[in-house]
């Protein structure tokens, strides 16, 4: 299960004097969905094309399916890859239909397939209509359908949702995790953090080319150590000592206590001792735009 | 070979999808008409073709307009593709980048070939109707009109392509092709004619002069056409010229060639280089 699809091994990518990207260390393994997190300028879309091939390291070295990812070898391995660009202008004068066979041709994918691609991101009934009067959506749900082109092994989406409205967000990651379950490597850079959470395996955060975190949520909460917030909403309204430290009034009748990510178990089975009649309970998770606030402001001098 | 004749047949269908061909026709077309018409009266007692009389102003013109519509063509081709992130697309796909060049090349230049072949076809056919009886004979330099005239556009889209590679940001791109143009068609010219005055003679001898002229496509151009047939270059005064230049039709295509495979193929090597 743990195959590496991707590795970066002190990958860094040097534009005269600045980093674009420095000493990387990653792995992608099959049947993963990572989110690849940061600001505009992190060094998302340089890693992605260095996984690509479209661009070589200053240092260290990419592997894409086990070979140099801007070798040859790997050149003939690009079937098994679906990349969604961040922006990419489709040719207007093309119709939807036109666009994606001209891509399953370059794959040497059969045209037949086609239609249900397109039934598939919700854009069959503008299929015969020219790109250039399609809503943003509905032309990045055709390039996403270009990505999905011969079911790829290793899935490359930069910034995927903008332009979605909450629907296709949600058709997209079902196609997501439809993949992922099939197997496939999935790779979504994006600053949506909040709402890409609940969808992905595990975290890489980016700042100014390094990368400062990998893991899953819990794992990034556990290290970074950002407690969890446990509000109590009582019955009735008591005096600020009726519950001892580290509970904090913050209303007439209601309570909050942080707690760290380890001893949230502990904090919970606390909660009998209370002798007060509890009306609600409230467990805070910190999200992932918490984490990543966090760390950026960990990383900051 | 799959993905050239894929990319090629996409630019193709963009060209005439979006008109380039249709208007490119119909201007070529026109302006031939015209010429054929205009060009008319003049020859109607000296008993010359009106397609002969075309040849001879058409070539004057085409020697403008064509590496012009090349230059238009070619200096987007490839950083306007990076631009608008298409190239990147393509490039994640199982082809490879000479494919890429190749196959864009070729559909640029169909579309340069059709244009042509139809505009000026269209108003020679026409011309031919109207004046009726231009024998067999007129047909070869109008054919070798248009042939040449692909060849030049195809030189030209080639140091187009060069220029789309070299450069960052499409308005330079824009920018070096207008100015390679102009060098090209009106100031080598100018300068070589300012030579031969000065020199009288003196250090440019023919054999020189011819390969000065061999050094710009536009100029071979012209030579191909205008001393390729012997009626066609008196009609153009150009009769003392084409008597002493010493180069053939072979000798002029093969240069034309040159001209086109070579600024191409540093193109494709450029563009094997090029990070995107």
């Amino acid at each position: 299960m743990t195959t590496s699809q991707v590795v970066l091994a002190g990958a860094s990518k040097h534009y005269g004097q600045h980093r674009a990207l420095d000493r990387v260390d990653l792995e992608l393994h099959a049947g993963e969905c990572v989110a690849l997190a940061g600001h505009n300028g992190a060094g998302k879309s340089t890693l992605i094309k260095l996984v690509l091939g479209l661009i070589r390291p200053t240092h260290g070295r990419v592997q894409l399916l086990g070979h140099d990812a801007a070798s040859r070898q790997a050149a003939r391995l690009r079937h098994d890859i679906g990349y969604l660009p961040e922006t990419v202008a489709l040719h207007p004068a093309m119709t939807g239909a036109e666009t994606l066979d001209f891509y399953a041709r370059l794959k040497r994918q059969p045209l037949a397939r086609n239609a249900a691609l397109l039934e598939r991101v919700g854009i069959a009934d503008a299929a015969h209509r020219r790109v250039g009067g399609y809503s943003k959506g509905m032309r990045q749900r055709l390039a996403l359908a270009q990505a999905l082109l011969g079911r790829p092994r290793i899935l490359l989406l930069d910034e995927p949702t903008t332009g979605l409205d909450p629907a296709s967000r949600l058709m997209f990651y079902d196609l997501v995790r439809e993949l992922r379950d099939a197997g496939a490597t999935v790779l979504v850079s994006t600053h949506a953090l909040a709402e890409i959470a609940g969808h992905v395996d595990r975290v890489i955060v980016m700042t100014h080319g390094h990368k400062i975190a990998d893991g899953t949520l819990t794992q990034l909460r556990q290290a970074i150590g950002v407690p969890l917030r446990i509000v109590l909403t009582l019955a009735q309204p008591v005096p600020a000592d009726a519950l001892p430290q580290p509970w904090q009034q913050i209303g007439p009748a209601r309570f909050e206590r942080a707690c760290a990510e380890t001893s949230k178990v502990e904090a919970i089975r606390g909660l009998g001792a209370i002798d007060l009649p509890i009306a609600d309970i409230d467990i805070h998770i910190p999200g992932l735009d918490e984490i990543y606030a966090h760390l950026l402001e960990r990383k900051a001098p | 070979m799959n993905a050239v004749l894929t990319i090629t047949g996409k630019e193709i269908r963009d060209g005439l999808r979006n008109r380039w061909v249709l208007a490119t026709a119909l201007l070529l077309a026109g302006l031939a008409l015209s010429l054929g018409l205009l060009g008319s009266s003049p020859t109607g007692a000296v008993k010359v073709d009106p397609l002969t009389v075309t040849v001879v102003s058409l070539s004057s013109l085409s020697i403008f307009l064509v590496p012009l519509i090349a230059m238009l063509l070619a200096y987007d081709a490839i950083v306007g593709e990076i631009d608008r992130g298409t190239l990147a697309l393509l490039l994640s796909y199982p082809v490879s980048r000479w494919q890429v060049i190749v196959g864009k090349f070729i559909g640029h230049l169909a579309i340069l070939a059709l244009a042509t072949t139809a505009g000026y076809g269209f108003a020679g056919l026409a011309l031919q109707w109207l004046h009726g009886g231009a024998d067999a004979a007129a047909w070869r330099p109008f054919a070798l009109l248009i042939a040449a005239s692909v060849l030049l556009g195809a030189s030209f889209l080639a140091m187009g392509y060069l220029i789309s590679t070299l450069v960052r940001e499409r308005a330079t791109a824009a920018g070096i092709a207008i100015a390679v143009w102009l060098f090209f068609v009106v100031i080598y010219d100018m300068a070589l004619l300012g030579l031969l005055a000065a020199d009288q003679g003196r250090t440019v001898t023919p054999a020189v002069l011819d390969t000065l002229l061999l050094l710009n496509p536009s100029d071979i151009y012209r030579l191909m056409n205008l001393t390729g047939f012997e009626n066609i270059s008196m009609y153009a005064g150009m009769a003392g010229v084409g008597s002493q230049a010493s180069l053939g039709l072979a000798t002029l295509a093969v240069a034309q060639l040159l001209w086109i495979a070579i600024p191409f193929l540093l193109a494709a090597a450029c563009f094997q280089r090029k990070s995107l």
